[in-house]
């Protein structure tokens, strides 16, 4: 891995990952043979994947300075530049991203039946716009990404999706969209005062009130909608419901970190003061999301859907940890995307297994098929016990540092939030149970096969990744730590050191 | 001083549509025609690159020569060839009358061509006639349907309307040869300035932009659009949706730069008429169903757009609306290719009728995908770098409202571009004919629609050039020349 490092020493490294799935992307579009093209897209975001390790070993986790900076001109005349760079916070979610994709492919494997070429192609577009969202250091880049994810995933949701994807899709694009008009708006209104798009540069200026006031309103509607927050979530149960496997997986893992990282990387720094005057509203929001998502999750028979509420029901932990506005709830919102990444998108990978068995995600329906498929309950087993923070397991240590992280702000705000934890429990035990111990009556279930080779493959590095950073955060604590002080300096809520 | 690469475009426009004359003399077939007016295109656009550098003063200083008209020609004459592409078989024209469809269509594009030339009120108002006239005959040339008989409606509709906008322009600029006593145009505004606030000014000026907002289809000018684009052949629309929108914009960059950033009437009309097109052609879009009609009042909402670069009043403005109105070009093409192309003997395409376009064509499914996001300003196509343009140099000017207002009128707008998509992507034929035939696409149409697409991503993706060129031939052609006295002078 040293010499790994040093090789990459000099080279481009986020414009290489960037447009690698690009040329990838080309490359599938010549290939005729559907074999082909699936060994094809899982070896190319495989190299990606082992191109995003040198990040992992190169980066300096003492400093919070944006690493791997690149810059050009891009367009001079309106102050546009083609600037890329990771902190601690993109740095992993750069890495989760680069992660899921090859294992977005192999879920893919057997699941998507036509049109692959295409398929596999939106695949490679998504993950050269979502590198890009979290390394863009310019506002109109960070944009220009932003959107051009739209398409490809509107199109996974509407061509290759359930019986409902047209409206699903339409709806997904809707929201998004609607949302990032004002984001637009709010940007231009930022160039203007600040001169440029640079994003670092538009940090730390001291706005007026009022003008932080709206473009933190603009940002938030957004970021918002993406997370999605509570009265913002409508899109998502349907568009998680209707997406194959791997759109539901891109969705889950990484789709919605962006509005959690949008706040991290533009509230904060961006818009402090009215960062501070509205948290209290947005925790108010998390915490009903939390309440909210596991009530809901509670009343689900769909396996997707329960997933789909659970997933509301993490974000609103991770919207919670941010806007404590302290280290320790910034840094347990951060393990909360990691681990939201990495359990829901191995749980919709399961709900995707049953689904290629049975043909229906039913949870009555898949009652019972522990006894036939004993591996296949016991990654499920894990994946639930990390959803709902089993200690020992990744999404325990991110939860419990955003507990203790708003615990410091507010006893109040943690004790609404406690029977969130319960009713995770409650749902996802539910499900396991059922799954794992239900009765085995239904003669279906007789001719059920145990997960075949690939589908371990699939499943392992993430059952690896729940007890990594169960067992021994610290390298990721650690890598984000400087940056998540950083960002709370910026927001003023810790001094800044001389 | 001069060469003639200062006028070759023109040349070889006017001696082309002379030859196309020669054609309608005789008996031959409309195939050898569009082949003589696709190399007139062809021609034309290369002499334009020739001469893209060119500079100079003809005619007593009534036409100008620099890199603003040099790149609007380039941009004219190619969007010609791709529309001479676009009238492949023409099926709703009648045989015997095509060589005099292509004839026209060469006329009107050459008075376009001379149009963004012009720097005096009279040649400007004769090249605005030749580019108007062929079009309104184009449009009474689609076959008559049986019982029906729309397109002399329309072309009625067009005709009353150009007359009317263009007696209105008439009156107005008789108001500022009044108040300047010179009909150039760079004089003018050296004569205008001191006396820009004056009421009797502002009317000149605001009745003299009739004209061209009827030509871009602004709010209140705005009546025809739909009608003429729904009665006309889908091949004569797509000329009158695209090329005459650049020429309007041209010489509106002129026309507005009498006013300055500080006039606040003038200002405050242009954000109404911006403001007022945009949501009138969004709203009423929404509930199309005839597709050219859809892009009818979509047209209005994007002259609404390109009207924000002219309420700033600023050079970067002007720049922005000329880029977007550019990239407009290439996307309304890009969506009339795929409209030419799925109609069956010519007629009008319903938005049902895209259903299971992806089966029958991919790439006019990809097309009409990048035309039509492309138009909703998703990045990276061209729409949302224009957009983006627009609004930077908007609200640099303070037009924080009618910036917003731009916005929610762009969300609004997203839906029925995406229902568009939805038909033509995700829609599946229903009925008995459920698998229509594949449509065949000839080597030229394949080739407009490969480069189209390229054109209209590579203008998103990397548009420093086009956009700087804009802005330094506006800053370059709205400086006065130093001695010029105009045709007419008092």
């Amino acid at each position: 891995v040293t010499s790994l490092s040093c090789f990459t020493e000099g080279i481009p490294l986020l414009s290489v990952l960037i447009f690698s799935p690009l040329v990838a992307a080309a490359g599938a579009a010549l290939i005729g043979s559907e074999r082909l093209l699936r060994w094809w897209t899982f070896v190319c975001t495989t190299i990606i994947a082992l191109l995003s390790l040198p990040l992992w070993c190169r980066f300096d986790a003492n400093t919070a300075a944006f690493q791997f900076t690149e810059q050009h001109h891009w367009i001079p005349s309106l102050k546009i530049d083609y600037a890329l760079g990771l902190d601690g916070i993109s740095l992993l979610l750069v890495l989760l991203t680069t992660l899921i994709m090859p294992l977005c492919v192999l879920a893919s494997w057997n699941y998507i039946k036509t049109r692959i070429k295409e398929f596999m192609i939106c695949l490679l577009v998504m993950e050269a716009a979502m590198i890009g969202v979290f390394s863009a250091l310019d506002a109109i880049l960070f944009f220009v990404f932003w959107e051009a994810m739209l398409i490809p995933m509107a199109l996974l949701i509407g061509v290759w999706g359930g019986p409902r994807k047209v409206y699903a899709s339409i709806k997904f694009f809707i929201y998004t969209m609607a949302g990032s008009v004002f984001l637009l708006v709010a940007l231009i209104a930022l160039r203007l005062h600040t001169g440029s798009f640079s994003l670092p540069g538009m940090m730390g200026q001291n706005y007026s009130d009022g003008f932080q006031y709206w473009v933190f309103a603009a940002f938030f509607i957004s970021f918002a909608i993406k997370v999605p927050m509570f009265p913002f979530h409508t899109w998502l149960p349907a568009a998680h419901v209707e997406a194959p496997t791997a759109g539901s997986v891109i969705l889950a893992s990484v789709l919605l970190k962006m509005g959690t990282y949008g706040f991290l990387r533009f509230c904060l720094p961006i818009t402090p003061h009215a960062t501070v005057v509205f948290a209290p509203y947005i925790l108010a929001l998390s915490v009903v999301g939390i309440l909210y998502g596991g009530f809901t999750a509670l009343a689900q028979s769909d396996l997707k859907k329960l997933v789909a509420y659970s997933s509301v029901a993490h974000m609103g932990f991770a919207t919670l940890g941010i806007f404590v506005l302290n280290v320790n709830g910034l840094e347990g919102a951060t393990l909360v995307m990691i681990n939201h990444g990495i359990t829901t998108g191995a749980l919709f990978i399961c709900v995707g297994i049953v689904y290629e068995r049975l043909h229906t995600r039913d949870l009555a329906a898949a009652a019972g098929i522990g006894k036939y498929m004993p591996v296949f309950t016991g990654f499920f087993g894990v994946f639930c016990l990390s959803s709902l923070g089993f200690p020992a397991t990744n999404s325990f240590i991110g939860e419990f540092l955003v507990l203790a992280g708003s615990f410091a702000h507010s006893k109040w705000i943690t004790a609404c939030t406690i029977p969130g934890v319960i009713l995770a429990a409650a749902y996802m035990l539910r499900t396991l149970q059922k799954v794992a111990y239900g009765s085995t009556s239904n003669p279906k279930h007789h001719d059920l096969t145990d997960l075949n080779f690939r589908e371990i493959v699939t499943l392992t590095p993430l059952l690896v990744f729940v007890f990594w950073i169960g067992l021994h955060p610290q390298p990721f604590v650690h890598a984000m730590h400087a940056s998540i002080v950083h960002v709370l300096q910026q927001a003023g809520q810790i001094a800044a050191i001389p | 001083m001069t060469s003639i690469a200062t006028f070759l475009p023109e040349l070889v426009m006017l001696l082309g549509a002379l030859g196309l004359f020669g054609l309608t003399l005789s008996d031959s077939a409309g195939q050898r025609a569009r082949s003589f007016a696709l190399g007139i295109a062809v021609l034309a656009a290369l002499a334009a690159l020739f001469s893209l550098h060119a500079n100079g003063v003809l005619f007593s200083g009534a036409y100008r020569v620099d890199a603003f008209s040099q790149l609007l020609k380039f941009a004219l004459t190619g969007g010609f060839a791709a529309i001479v592409i676009v009238s492949g078989n023409l099926p709703e024209i009648r045989e015997k009358i095509r060589p005099e469809y292509f004839l026209f269509l060469t006329l009107s594009v050459s008075g376009l061509v001379m149009l963004v030339s012009c720097v005096d009120a009279l040649t400007l108002v004769i090249a605005l006639e030749l580019s108007s006239f062929p079009l309104y005959l184009l449009v009474a040339m689609r076959r008559e349907r049986t019982g029906q008989r729309s397109q002399m409606e329309s072309a009625i509709k067009y005709i009353m309307f150009g007359v009317a906008a263009n007696g209105i322009m008439l009156f107005g600029l008789s108001y500022l040869f009044g108040l300047t006593g010179t009909t150039n145009i760079p004089l003018m505004v050296a004569k205008l300035t001191p006396q820009i606030g004056t009421p009797l000014a502002i009317a000149g000026l605001t009745l003299t932009f009739a004209g061209f907002l009827y030509k871009l289809a602004v709010f209140p000018f705005h009546f025809w659009t739909p009608d003429v684009y729904q009665g006309a052949s889908n091949e004569t629309t797509s000329l009158i949706a695209s090329l005459p929108k650049i020429g309007a914009v041209a010489v509106l960059v002129r026309f507005v730069a009498l006013a300055t950033p500080d006039n606040h009437t003038i200002a405050t009309l242009l954000t109404c008429l911006a403001v007022a097109s945009m949501f009138y052609g969004n709203l009423i879009a929404l509930a199309q169903k005839d597709l050219k009609r859809l892009l009818g009042f979509s047209a209005i909402a994007h002259a609404g757009y390109a009207m924000v670069g002219f309420v700033s009043l600023s050079e970067a403005g002007y720049a922005a609306a000329l880029y977007y109105i550019t990239g407009y070009m290439l996307m309304v093409l890009a969506c009339f290719v795929v409209i030419s192309r799925v109609s069956r003997d010519g007629t009008n395409v319903a938005i049902d009728e895209l259903a299971g376009l992806h089966h029958r064509s991919p790439l006019l499914a990809v097309t009409l995908i990048v035309g039509l996001f492309g138009l909703a300003g998703i990045p990276p196509f061209v729409g949302f770098m224009g957009k983006l343009s627009l609004l930077t140099a908007a609200l640099a000017q303070g037009h924080l409202v009618l910036v917003v207002i731009a916005m929610i009128n762009a969300a609004i707008a997203i839906y029925y571009y995406l229902s568009v998509v939805r038909k033509a992507v995700f829609g599946e034929k229903s009925g008995d004919n459920a698998q229509p035939a594949p449509i065949q696409l000839d080597w030229q149409t394949r080739g407009l629609c490969v480069g189209l697409i390229v054109a209209i991503i590579l203008l998103g993706v990397a548009p420093a050039r086009l956009l700087e060129g804009y802005g330094r031939s506006v800053t370059a052609t709205l400086t006065p020349p130093t001695a010029t006295v105009g045709l007419v002078a008092r």
